[in-house]
């Protein structure tokens, strides 16, 4: 019952936050000079006052800012996020189109860092003296330093131009075979660049909070009781200390699902990787507001149920959190 | 009390213990070394190395070496040297008042979050979540297309999207700090709320706030790179991301193009975060032995 | 007579530091019998975590590694055993439980599944089992309600509680030897009473044999059948309590009898004044000195005492490293 509560209170503020992600959404739209009037004028190839008047009476931007708001606010809780000039279409059909590989590819970097970063803090706090150790203080440099667009396109260099093992970018071949197996296998042979891109940057952030959220727990004193127990040293750092030390671990991925996407957009770029980074460039460059505005709330929306998904991860890990409600 | 007076005096001031501190981490030292020699060609290269880095000045995808150029021409026939050390400038620049703008809304919020807590508290804490949910290059991505890619607006705009982590950090500060008896002692001595904030408070929740600036100024950079990379910067002014940005096109003819300026990026962020390790030693080395 | 359960010989731990290595237990023997209670005494610093320590083969790298020395449990030594065999008898037939309730049991785990874990690690249990037998065992333990408990973690608990927990999972596979490294010092006094009477209860009826370490005179007149008195990684004296504590054959044991009235009052009818051992353990880079360790701290140290380290002397069952230990 407790727990249901919680559950409810958390979605509530999720969703408030959605909702402050449209206020400013919208804010922004009236804010920015031009309307959607001048952006149909424009692809009109021009329209006088008159004809403008009408376009804005019928999109109602004659209304009261508040009026407007609310009707944003109801149109986009009946999925219409507006219509993209440019495109021709639905925002919300351009969205769902580019969603899934974005989602695909933040996804997989997410797991892979965490998995990955999570091995090597375990190792390097096991061995502290070990190459592991200093690997992952490299990796920490580097991590925070490279901008991740240039490790994209060294790896770009290295692994398909000199030494053609990956593809040079996009998602999947227009030659593939065309049977889930082998599309799955060639949209995975795509993904290995820009994977390992976008997740080197966050492998380097958990590795080495891994790392020291290890070596505090491995100095405590139910750490002392596991051995005394006679467990062996495999039992004790799996089971006793990861289980504690994973909880800021998990806490830092929930709060990089933003920073995630940022990086996206960028490795999207890098690797033509079809996805939502992609198309909020191009209607960036476009000018194609709804469009731009409507991948703001999506990746919000991204965000936000990441956080969730990260809150009951850490609940389900440590007792103390679930207690407290 | 003419004892007292011979007692030789030892104390040190607070200050040449942090930089003795700094002294003694060599990758602090070193990294700013390389900092300040980056600073000195941001400033003097362009009188050195005079001219527009946008003229064409040779043929396109000269290799470095070559005909003079050390790090040859772009597909435009720009000299990439050139272009490097005007980009020099305008990174450092934007990544210097971006970190500022970040940490003045950073502080603000922080601390009168961390001061007057309740709901002043919880007001600026859900805006501060509220910004946390927006991914911020995207965010910023949006502010400079809607209002136009300047300078002061990607400052501005990078500026508005990563002051949530100086709020976080300037609160728990101040939050501890506000409970410590010297501050109660002002508080029941009848000092002013303002008074309390900025002169007795504050000074003393910089430490950690001065080393996140730090890492901010990196961060900053690689936002700006980020930006200028995909094309969301002044076209009139060169950068290093924008430098990327437009060769990237040309990797297979041309790709000391795109390494060579990343890899003064990656110098440059590189080198603060040393710093930033430094100064995090000096100014707090209690931290330091966890 | 038979075989003493453990038998340490000549055991020396040592500290390396750049200077060389410094002896933080020097040319320790004792013995501990089955089902007997021995007390360590002595005040902080003095080697008596560490002696346990080494006892389960849990000295941190860091803090020492045993240089010399035989520790002979049922005539094995463990000082040469390999991890798998150590492993087999921590928590097994010698385990050990710690001075800090409130951070030694895992928070992440239910208090069942942590006794649980030892009964399947060296009881061979299935789940089920193990899960029941805990339950059994945190009855044991007096836990009121403990089927209802057995699942709580260690935060829903009380101090007092989770020691008992901790006991609990010590005793799980009824031990040969139980090590209780300052079992109360973190608790309520009411507790700490409280505490003491079951590991003297759950001792006598288990059989189990116990080492007490404590700095606190009154439970070890209370608990001990023996006590080896310790101070500066030297064993200063050892014997039966009855006689150590009415008549203490070394300065320092008579210090700290002294500091604790209401012993000698109830031993001996006299009342002596409210005392202390003046001074403080002495730095570890004297601790490998041919010489009595303690001197700098005696009000009876003369020039033998600071330069020649003293010999153990019998009296009767009673043995004192103290040159003056016939006239103390």
């Amino acid at each position: 019952m407790a727990l249901l509560m919680t559950i409810l209170q958390r979605l509530a503020y999720a969703a408030l936050l959605l909702i402050a992600v449209l206020v400013l959404n919208f804010s922004m739209m009236n804010l920015a000079p031009g309307d959607v009037a001048d952006t149909i004028a424009a692809s009109m190839g021009g329209a006088d006052a008159e004809v403008m008047a009408q376009i804005r009476a019928e999109y109602g931007l004659d209304q009261p800012f508040l009026v407007q708001l609310a009707n944003y606010i109801g149109r986009v809780l009946t999925f219409d996020l507006g219509y993209s000039y440019f495109y021709n279409q639905p925002v919300t059909k351009l969205i769902f189109e580019r969603l899934p590989a974005t989602l695909l590819l933040v996804i997989t970097a997410q797991l892979l860092a965490l998995i990955v970063g999570v091995l090597l803090g375990v190792f390097s706090a096991r061995h502290p003296n070990g190459i592991a150790n200093y690997f992952v203080t490299l990796l920490a440099l580097f991590g925070y330093a490279a901008p991740v667009f240039w490790t994209g396109i060294l790896l770009l260099i290295a692994f398909s131009l000199k030494i053609p093992l990956f593809p040079v970018g996009g998602m999947i071949d227009v030659t593939v075979e065309d049977n889930f197996f082998a599309k799955a296998v060639d949209i995975a042979h795509h993904m290995v660049l820009p994977v390992i891109t976008l997740g080197s940057i966050f492998l380097a952030l958990y590795s080495r909070l891994c790392r020291a959220s290890m070596l505090e727990v491995l100095g405590s004193d139910y750490i002392r009781t596991a051995k005394a127990k006679g467990l062996t040293q495999r039992e004790i750092t799996l089971k006793h200390a990861l289980k504690n030390a994973l909880p800021p671990v998990v806490t830092l991925a929930g709060l990089q699902f933003s920073a995630v996407i940022s990086g996206a957009v960028l490795v999207e770029t890098v690797f033509s990787w079809p996805g939502l980074g992609q198309l909020a460039l191009t209607s960036i460059l476009a000018r194609d507001t709804p469009t731009i505005l409507g991948i703001l709330f999506f990746s919000a929306l991204v965000v936000v149920v990441g956080n969730l998904l990260t809150d009951m991860v850490l609940r389900a890990i440590d007792p103390r959190v679930r207690g407290r409600a | 009390m003419s004892q007292i007076e011979n007692i030789p005096v030892k104390a040190r001031s607070p200050f040449s213990e942090a930089f003795e501190m700094f002294r003694r981490n060599h990758a602090a030292v070193v990294g700013l070394v390389v900092l300040a020699i980056i600073v000195a060609v941001a400033i003097v290269g362009p009188m050195v190395y005079p001219g527009n880095p946008f003229d064409m000045v040779w043929a396109p995808f000269t290799p470095p070496g070559q005909e003079g150029y050390l790090l040859g021409t772009d597909y435009l026939g720009r000299d990439i040297l050139s272009l490097l050390i005007h980009g020099a400038k305008v990174s450092l620049t934007v990544g210097i008042s971006a970190a500022l703008v970040t940490v003045t809304i950073g502080i603000t919020v922080g601390a009168l979050a961390g001061f007057y807590l309740g709901w002043v508290e919880e007001v600026l804490m859900r805006v501060t979540e509220f910004f946390q949910v927006l991914p911020t290059l995207l965010f910023s991505m949006v502010i400079v297309a809607l209002f136009g890619a300047s300078l002061p607006m990607i400052t501005l705009a990078i500026g508005l999207v990563s002051w949530p982590a100086v709020a976080r950090i300037t609160r728990a500060e101040f939050m501890r700090i506000r409970e410590l008896e010297y501050v109660i002692a002002a508080r029941a001595g009848g000092v002013k709320n303002a008074k309390l904030i900025f002169s007795v408070i504050l000074p003393n929740a910089l430490p950690p706030i001065i080393v996140q600036a730090a890492l901010m100024v990196g961060s900053a950079i690689l936002f700006e790179a980020g930006l200028s990379f995909l094309g969301l910067t002044d076209p009139n002014v060169a950068s290093w991301g924008q430098i990327i940005g437009s060769n990237r096109e040309y990797i297979l003819d041309a790709s000391y193009a795109v390494t060579v300026p990343g890899v003064a990026i990656f110098v440059t962020v590189l080198a603060i975060s040393l710093v930033g390790d430094g100064l995090n030693d000096a100014l707090n080395p209690k931290l330091r032995q966890r | 007579m038979t075989d003493p359960l453990l038998k340490i010989e000549n055991l020396r731990i040592e500290l390396k530091l750049r200077s060389g290595p410094i002896p933080v237990i020097d040319d320790l023997s004792l013995e501990l019998n089955a089902g007997e209670t021995l007390s360590f005494v002595g005040e902080s610093g003095c080697g008596k975590s560490m002696t346990a320590l080494a006892i389960m083969g849990l000295l941190p790298e860091k803090v020492g590694s045993i240089g010399g020395g035989r520790i002979l449990f049922q005539g094995n030594d463990m000082a040469r055993m390999n991890p798998a065999e150590l492993r087999a008898i921590r928590g097994n037939e010698i385990s050990m439980i710690f001075q800090e309730p409130m951070t030694s049991l895992n928070p992440v785990y239910t208090v069942g599944e942590q006794i649980a874990e030892v009964l399947r690690r060296h009881k061979g249990m299935g789940q089920a089992d193990a899960w029941k037998r805990a339950t059994e065992l945190m009855d044991a333990v007096r836990i009121p309600n403990a089927k209802a408990r057995v699942g709580d973690y260690p935060h829903q608990m009380s101090g007092g509680q989770r020691q008992r927990v901790m006991i609990a999972i010590a005793l799980a596979c009824a031990p040969k030897i139980l090590i209780a490294d300052e079992p109360t010092t973190a608790l309520d006094v009411t507790v700490q009473a409280q505490i003491f009477d079951l590991l003297r209860d759950l001792g006598r009826d288990t059989g189990t044999a116990t080492i007490l370490i404590t700095h606190d005179m009154g439970a070890v007149a209370e608990m001990a059948d023996r006590m080896v008195v310790m101070y500066a990684g030297r064993k200063a004296e050892e014997g039966p309590v009855e006689p150590v504590i009415s008549h203490p054959r070394h300065p320092y044991t008579k210090g700290l009898i002294s500091c604790v009235p209401h012993l000698l009052a109830e031993l001996t009818e006299e009342r002596p004044d409210l005392t202390e051992v003046p001074g403080i353990v002495p730095s570890l880079g004297s601790f490998g000195a041919d010489a009595c360790l303690f001197a700098s701290r005696c009000y009876m140290a003369d020039a033998q005492c600071r330069n020649a380290r003293p010999p153990e002397v019998a009296f009767g069952p009673q043995t004192s490293a103290c040159w003056k230990a016939d006239i103390v």
